[in-house]
């Protein structure tokens, strides 16, 4: 151990003297994990955007076979019978449109979720609060925008008036419910069913139920009515389902372009440790001669691998915190087609998991080095 | 000779250069008496420091057989020749072969970190090793901040301090210029008749082998004759 500590600490204050190619190693593996945790990052905040603000007894119903609420519908009888279920406190038979907005970083036209409401919506969503302005008033061509989309898309300031196809729309309201719903124009449902000529139809229900252990009976009394074709879920359920393509997606895609970098990363790192070892060839050698063993040549060069991979790792991981921690961009959703508006949430788990790869890239790019050093005949080492 | 501290027969080491099988030493024998101070002469490619390394556990005849103070070192695995080479032999460098970000008395230690010592008995010793060779004062400054033959001074320091059976010097004098080189080999020679300490030197300098008690030449991997 002492042979080892003693080898590892000349090591490391050798480092300043081979600053340059020390330096390629730290900023290769700063780069994959910047990247790697940015875009992991992404994917978490649009999966933890689709699961907030949601509750355990609130239920969504849809149209049998339908895949989000945009192919979802249900004419009024239907929705009457839905909604007038003994199982549930509120409910909200909505109207989901999709309307274009153009999007203030690009200036480009975006789908933006435009939702009819009932009157029990905002207490559906526990986290709903108008932060701006007021409600929308029932009967009234007048909407409420989410927070998220007034960050995101042209023309959402209050007071202004907004013009979908041949209707005009006043805003009067920002609202928060700290989910998808951030990124949603709300309006009265029964005028959004006049405005786009729905008749009396929805597109889905919202709605809390009496007592959260009653979801199955619930479920069983829509499935089992012949005059319904439903699907019930819990509205967490139907969320984590809504954003699951995308998050794997992202994921996908982040670990690929990861892995692309981190060889990038390994060869750097494998170029940094063979040139040290190599600068190092006499000293090593010596050392040999002396008598240390060659697993304590091994560690020391493993370590000094490991030490700048992590610290590349922590570095790269700061950054991405730094960076990207609470940026808000908007996507769109694959199952919706609409924009989400979404914030990048860099964990800590998501940083640890950076630093450990980049312990990895340090590992295996110290390897090869370690091994020639302890490898390398002695006899030559010594007049290198 | 009875009292051999060093007992080399019929060793035969090749090398390969490319395709090119070459053959260094040709069944050699050699004795070196326990206090002997022998100088290795010879011209370039003649094994002397092939030679040197095989005595000092660096590297492995192909054949034949090296034995220091009855250990049969030939035999040992790359392990057991570490903890050997640590334990029995103190080596000099022409080119010193300090480590450039340790300073001086931390050099002279670093053998000692393979024993079991505590720190300040570590640091005392190294201090002793530095006094022997007139350096002490110089034990906190870096190799960079020493002279040629300081550096070589403490190399020696460091080849002592464990006090091993065997100083292996390959051309100790080699990077000095004369007045450094016969204070070096002055030390040596003090080494040798004060402390008893056996040495095997390498070098192609003639003014540097009288020094020695004792000059064997090789000449294309053989000893022709004993002088």
């Amino acid at each position: 151990m002492q042979q080892i500590l003693a080898i590892t600490w000349q090591n490391l204050k050798s480092i300043p003297a081979r600053a340059g190619t020390s330096l390629v190693a730290v900023v290769g593996v700063a780069g994959v994990v910047v990247v790697l945790v940015a875009v992991l990052s992404m994917a978490r905040g649009f999966e933890a955007t689709m699961a907030s603000g949601t509750s355990a007894d609130n239920v969504v119903v849809l149209r049998s076979g339908s895949s989000s609420e945009l192919d979802s519908g249900f004419s009024g009888d239907q929705s009457r019978l839905i909604t007038q279920s003994p199982y549930l406190d509120l409910a909200s038979a909505e109207v989901y449109v999709i309307v274009d907005l153009p999007k203030l970083s690009t200036g480009t036209d975006a789908n933006v979720p435009m939702r009819g409401v009932g009157a029990d919506a905002s207490e559906i969503r526990t986290q709903f609060r108008i932060i701006e302005g007021r409600m929308f008033e029932p009967g009234r061509r007048e909407i409420i925008a989410g927070a998220g989309a007034t960050g995101q898309f042209a023309g959402l300031q209050l007071g202004h008036t907004l013009q979908f196809g041949t209707e005009q729309w006043e805003l009067v309201g920002i609202f928060e419910s700290g989910g998808a719903a951030d990124s949603e124009l709300w309006a009265d449902a029964s005028v959004l069913q006049g405005a786009y000529r729905r008749g009396n139809s929805h597109s889905v229900i919202y709605a809390r139920l009496g007592n959260i252990d009653d979801f199955q009976a619930f479920s069983d009394e829509l499935t089992t009515n012949p005059q319904l074709s439903v699907r019930v879920e819990r509205e967490s359920d139907y969320f984590a389902e809504q954003s699951k393509a995308l998050t794997t997606f992202i994921s996908v895609v982040g670990y690929g372009i990861a892995v692309l970098m981190a060889l990038g990363a390994l060869f750097g790192a494998l170029n940094t440790m063979y040139t040290a070892v190599s600068e190092r060839a006499r000293e090593i050698a010596t050392l040999r001669a002396i008598g240390f063993q060659p697993l304590a040549i091994v560690v020391s060069v493993m370590t000094e691998a490991m030490l700048l991979a992590s610290t590349g790792g922590v570095i790269g991981a700061g950054l991405a915190w730094l960076l990207f921690n609470g940026f808000t961009v908007s996507t769109l959703s694959f199952t919706s087609f609409t924009q989400v508006v979404f914030a990048f949430v860099v964990t800590p788990d998501l940083m640890l998991q950076g630093i450990v790869i980049a312990m990895l890239i340090g590992l295996i790019g110290g390897l090869a080095p370690a091994l020639r050093a302890a490898r390398a005949p002695m006899v030559a080492g010594l007049r290198a | 000779m009875s009292d051999s501290i060093v007992k080399v027969s019929n060793i035969v080491k090749h090398y390969h250069r490319g395709r090119e099988v070459v053959e260094v030493l040709h069944g050699l024998n050699l004795d070196i008496g326990r206090g002997e101070f022998c100088a290795l002469m010879g011209p370039s490619g003649s094994g002397k420091t092939t030679l040197l390394n095989m005595i000092g556990g660096l590297d492995v005849p192909d054949t034949g057989a090296v034995d220091v103070n009855g250990v049969r070192i030939d035999q040992l695995n790359a392990r057991q020749l570490a903890r050997w080479r640590a334990d029995h032999v103190g080596f000099i460098f022409q080119f010193y072969n300090l480590m450039p970000v340790l300073s001086a008395v931390r050099n002279v230690e670093l053998p000692l970190l393979l024993k079991k010592m505590s720190a300040s008995e570590r640091r005392q010793r190294a201090m002793t090793a530095l006094e022997i060779v007139g350096l002490a004062d110089r034990a906190k400054h870096l190799p960079r901040e020493l002279s040629g033959g300081q550096e070589q001074r403490v190399a020696i320091a460091r080849a002592i301090v464990s006090d091993p059976d065997l100083l292996l010097a390959d051309e100790p004098t080699g990077d000095l210029d004369r007045d450094t080189a016969n204070e070096i080999l002055e030390l040596l020679v003090t080494l040798n008749q004060r402390q008893g300490k056996t040495i095997l030197m390498v070098t192609h300098d003639p003014v540097a082998a009288e020094h020695a008690s004792r000059i064997v030449h090789l000449d294309k991997g053989r000893i022709p004759e004993v002088a």
